[in-house]
C-alpha cells in the first residue's frame, strides 16, 4: 500500500543536511557558518553528556538483562543530536522530552542518584514509582516527564512557552519528539498553534530512521521532516544529527530567534537508532544489518572525540579519565538504588488529587486491611514486550 | 486442532478469516514485517502481502478514521491499536464516527470494522501500557465491546467480530497472551457475540469477570473450595456489549451471593453496571450486598502494580464477605 519513495537509505546524503564537522571529526568544514557555535565549555559539556549517555545505555541494558530494571529506551548513536541540542537551553528554559532525551536532564544538573532511582522506580524516585522507566522528570532543572503517549508533550511546550511570552520572559521551550511522533495529533496541533501564537518554542525532531519497526519511508511522503515546517509557516531545517556542532548551531539559532520574538522553528536532527527500539525489541526482524553497520561507522562520540583531539581540548581537559569517572558515578548510584525499597502501599492514592477524596481514602484503608490479613500481593509475572 | 496460546489464536483467527474473505485488511503500527509488538500479526504480511496487512504512520486517529472509510466502502478493516492506552487519539473517530454512523444515516451507511487492542496490566508497563478502558467504550451506544479470556474464545470471538455488521472494539488481555495453551480448531469458526461462559460451576456464590480477571477468579474459587468446601461459580461475561442480561440475572438468582471483579478502576466501571442490573432485577434473590473487587480509583502505578491489580487474595476476601454476610 505504501508507494512513498524511501527517504532514508543508508547514505545520509540523499537529502541536503546542514553540517559543521567533517565526517571524520578532524576539524570543521570550510563551508560551515560561524555563528552560534559552541564555545570551549559547551564543547566539553556536550562531550561529557554524550559519554554519560553511552555509559548509562550500556549499564542499564545490563541491568535490564539481569531483570533489575524492567525497561530501557536506548540512545546509542543519537548522542550528538541529543546533547548538542540540549546544550543550547538555559537553566530557565524548559525542556519537554520524549523517550530518549533523559540525558538532557542530567546535562542540566539532575543528580545521577535521582536518575537511577527513577529507573528502579523505588521509594526515592521523584515520581514515586508510578511511571515506567525512562520517563524522567526533574523539576529543579525545568524538565517535566513525558507520558508515553507520543506527541502529547508538544502542545504542552507551546503552552508553557506562551506563559513565558505573556510574562515577557526571555526564555524558550524545547519540544523534542521522534520521527514517528511527527504523525501524531500532538505534533500537528503544536506546530500549528505555536506558529499562530508566535510562541517561543524550538521543536526538535530527532529522526533516527525508525519508529519501532516502521521506517521513515512509511512515516511520511515528504522529502524530509524539516520541510514540514513550511506548511505551518515557520522556518525548518534538516541537520546532520551525528554532528554535535551542527546540532548545537541549528538549535541555538532557533532558540535565539524565539528569544527575539521571532516565533518557533522546526529543527530536524537526522541520526540513527543503533540499538533496538528498546531493551526488549529485536530489530533483526525488520531491518538490515548493513544499514546498522553503515551507521556504526559514523559514531557521533568518535567524531566528537576526534574533533576535540584535533583542537587540543581533549588533552587539555584530560578527557581520557571521564569514562571511568562516569562509570564510577553510575555504579555508586546503582548500588544505592538497589538498597532502597519500593514506595509504600499508601502512596498508591497520593497525588491523584491535591487531597485524596473520601472514597480513595477508604480504598487505601481496605487495601491495608487485606494486606494485614491476607499477606502481600502476588508478584506480577509478565514482561514488557517492547 | 492444535494447542495455541491466546496470541497465537488471535494470529490464527486473522489468518483463517483472511484466507476466506479477501475484504479483510489489517492495519496499524508495526503490524507488518515485525508482526506487531506482541507478534499477533506475525507472518501475515508475508502471506497476504502489503495490500492486506500494512504498517501505518504513527496516528491512531488516522488508523481508525481510515478504517472507517474502508469499512464504508466495502472492506472489513481490522485496525490494531498497539496498546489500549494509545486509543484515545482515536476516541473521536470511534465514539463520534464509527459508533454513530449507522444511526445517523438511518442505516444507509455502516461500519463493519474491528479495532483490536491489547489492554490491562501485568507486564510492568506503568500508567500508559496497562489500562483497562472497557467502560468508556461500553458506555457508547453503537459500539460492541468484546473481551476474550481463552485462546478458543479469542479466535472464535475475533472471527465473529470481523463478520459482525457493526463496529467492534476487541480488547485482548495482554497478561493472558502467553499464559496458557488450549486446543483451538483449525479454520473458521465463530463464538456468539452475546453469550456468557460458565468457567467454574457452583452455587454458593457467583463471581462475574472478564479478560485477565477470569483466571484470578478461578484461582479464588479454587482456594475457597479448598478452605471452606464451598463451590463458587465463575462466569466470564466475554461480550460486554451486548450483554447477555438474562444469563447474568439467572446466575445471580441461582447463587444468591455475588462478587463482580474487574481490573479497571471502580468508579463508574463496568462492574457498577452489573451491580445496578442486579439491584434492579434480582434484588429479591440476593442474600448479601453485591461486592465489587476492582483496581483502585487511581491511575495505573508501576512499582506497586501488583497491589493495584486484583489478585486471588482480594477476591477471596470479597467472596468470604458475601458468603458470611
Ligand atoms: C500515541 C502512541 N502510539 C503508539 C505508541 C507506541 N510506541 C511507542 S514508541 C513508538 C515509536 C516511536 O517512534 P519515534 O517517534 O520515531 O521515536 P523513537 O522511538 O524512534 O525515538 C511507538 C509506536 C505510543 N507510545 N504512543
Ligand atoms: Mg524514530
Amino acid at each position: 500500500m505504501s508507494t512513498a519513495r524511501p527517504i532514508r537509505v543508508s547514505d545520509p546524503g540523499t537529502f541536503p543536511l546542514r553540517r559543521v564537522l567533517r565526517e571524520d571529526g578532524r576539524g570543521v568544514l570550510k563551508s560551515a557558518a560561524q555563528e552560534h557555535l559552541p564555545g570551549r565549555d559547551k564543547l566539553l559539556e556536550i562531550y561529557r553528556a554524550m559519554l554519560t549517555t553511552r555509559v548509562l545505555d550500556q549499564r542499564l541494558l545490563k541491568l535490564q538483562r539481569q531483570g533489575r530494571v524492567a525497561f530501557v529506551g536506548l540512545a546509542t548513536g543519537q548522542e550528538a543530536a541529543i546533547h548538542g541540542s540540549g546544550a543550547v537551553f538555559e537553566p530557565q528554559d524548559w525542556v519537554f522530552s520524549a523517550l530518549r532525551e533523559g540525558g538532557i536532564a542530567l546535562q542540566r544538573g539532575m543528580p545521577m542518584a535521582e536518575y537511577i532511582a527513577h529507573m528502579f522506580g523505588n521509594a526515592e524516585d521523584s515520581a514515586k514509582g508510578r511511571q515506567m522507566p525512562n520517563h524522567f522528570q526533574c523539576r529543579a532543572v525545568n524538565f517535566p516527564s513525558w507520558s508515553s503517549v507520543l506527541g502529547t508533550q508538544l502542545p504542552h511546550a507551546v503552552g508553557a512557552a506562551a506563559a513565558m511570552q505573556r510574562r515577557g520572559e526571555p526564555h524558550v521551550c524545547a519540544a523534542y519528539s521522534g520521527d514517528g511522533a511527527t504523525s501524531s495529533n500532538g505534533f500537528h496541533s503544536a506546530l500549528n498553534m505555536a506558529a499562530v501564537m508566535r510562541a517561543p518554542v524550538v521543536f526538535v525532531v530527532i529522526d533516527n530512521g525508525w519508529a519501532i519497526s516502521v521506517p521513515s519511508s512509511k512515516q511520511t511522503a515528504a522529502a524530509s521532516y524539516g520541510t514540514k515546517a513550511r506548511a505551518y509557516g515557520m522556518p525548518g531545517v534538516d541537520v546532520d544529527g551525528n554532528d554535535a556542532l551542527a546540532s548545537y548551531q541549528a538549535v541555538a539559532e532557533a532558540a535565539a530567534r524565539a528569544r527575539d520574538r521571532g516565533g518557533p522553528t522546526l529543527v530536524c536532527l537526522r541520526s540513527y537508532r543503533i540499538g533496538g527500539h528498546s531493551s526488549s525489541d529485536d530489530p533483526t526482524r525488520y531491518r538490515d544489518d548493513g544499514e546498522v553497520e553503515h551507521w556504526e561507522k559514523r559514531d557521533p562520540i568518535q567524531r566528537m572525540q576526534a574533533y576535540l583531539k584535533s583542537t587540543g581540548l581533549y588533552q587539555e581537559a584530560d578527557c581520557e579519565h571521564w569514562q571511568s569517572d562516569i562509570e564510577a558515578a553510575v555504579s555508586a548510584a546503582v548500588r544505592h538504588a538497589a538498597e532502597v525499597g519500593p514506595p509504600p502501599l499508601e502512596s498508591l492514592a497520593e497525588d491523584v488529587y491535591a487531597e485524596p477524596p473520601l472514597h480513595l481514602r477508604r480504598q487505601v484503608v481496605e487495601a491495608l486491611r487485606i494486606a494485614a490479613e491476607k499477606g502481600a500481593a502476588d508478584a506480577v509475572a509478565g514482561e514488557f514486550p517492547l | 486442532m492444535s494447542e495455541l496460546t491466546m496470541v497465537q489464536a488471535v494470529n490464527d483467527g486473522l489468518k483463517s478469516i483472511m484466507r476466506e474473505d479477501d475484504t479483510v485488511l489489517l492495519m496499524g503500527e508495526d503490524v507488518g514485517p515485525k508482526g506487531g509488538v506482541f507478534l499477533a500479526t506475525e507472518g501475515l504480511t508475508a502471506e497476504f502481502g502489503e495490500e492486506r496487512c500494512f504498517d501505518t504512520p504513527l496516528s491512531e486517529d488516522g488508523i481508525v478514521g481510515v478504517g472507517i472509510g474502508l469499512a464504508l466502502n466495502g472492506m472489513k478493516p481490522v485496525c490494531e491499536i498497539q496498546f489500549q492506552d494509545f486509543i484515545f487519539p482515536a476516541f473521536d473517530q470511534i465514539v463520534s464516527e464509527a459508533a454513530k454512523m449507522r444511526y445517523r444515516s438511518g442505516g444507509q451507511y455502516t461500519v463493519p470494522m474491528v479495532v483490536r487492542t491489547p489492554y490491562g496490566g501485568g507486564i510492568r508497563g506503568g500508567l500508559y501500557h496497562s489500562q483497562s478502558g472497557e467502560a468508556y467504550f461500553a458506555h457508547t451506544p453503537g459500539l460492541k465491546v468484546v473481551i476474550p479470556s481463552t485462546p478458543y474464545d479469542a479466535k472464535g470471538l475475533l472471527i465473529s467480530s470481523i463478520l459482525d455488521p457493526d463496529p467492534v472494539l476487541f480488547m485482548e488481555p495482554k497478561a493472558l497472551y502467553r499464559a496458557f495453551r488450549e486446543e483451538v480448531p483449525e479454520g473458521v469458526y465463530t463464538v456468539d457475540l452475546s453469550t456468557v461462559r460458565e468457567v467454574v460451576p457452583g452455587d454458593a456464590a457467583v463471581i462475574y469477570c472478564w479478560g485477565a480477571m477470569v483466571p484470578v477468579a478461578t484461582e479464588a474459587a479454587r482456594r475457597i473450595k479448598e478452605t471452606r468446601q464451598q463451590d463458587v461459580r465463575v462466569v466470564d461475561l466475554r461480550t460486554l456489549m451486548p450483554l447477555d442480561e438474562d444469563a447474568v440475572l439467572q446466575a445471580a438468582r441461582e447463587c444468591g451471593r455475588v462478587v463482580v471483579l474487574q481490573e479497571a478502576p471502580r468508579f463508574c466501571g463496568y462492574a457498577s453496571e452489573i451491580s445496578a442490573l442486579l439491584a434492579e432485577h434480582a434484588v429479591e434473590s440476593l442474600e448479601a450486598p453485591v461486592r465489587r473487587v476492582t483496581g483502585f480509583d487511581t491511575p495505573f502505578p508501576n512499582t506497586l502494580e501488583n497491589y493495584y491489580l486484583p489478585d486471588a487474595r482480594r477476591v477471596m476476601d470479597a467472596v468470604e464477605q458475601v458468603l458470611d454476610f
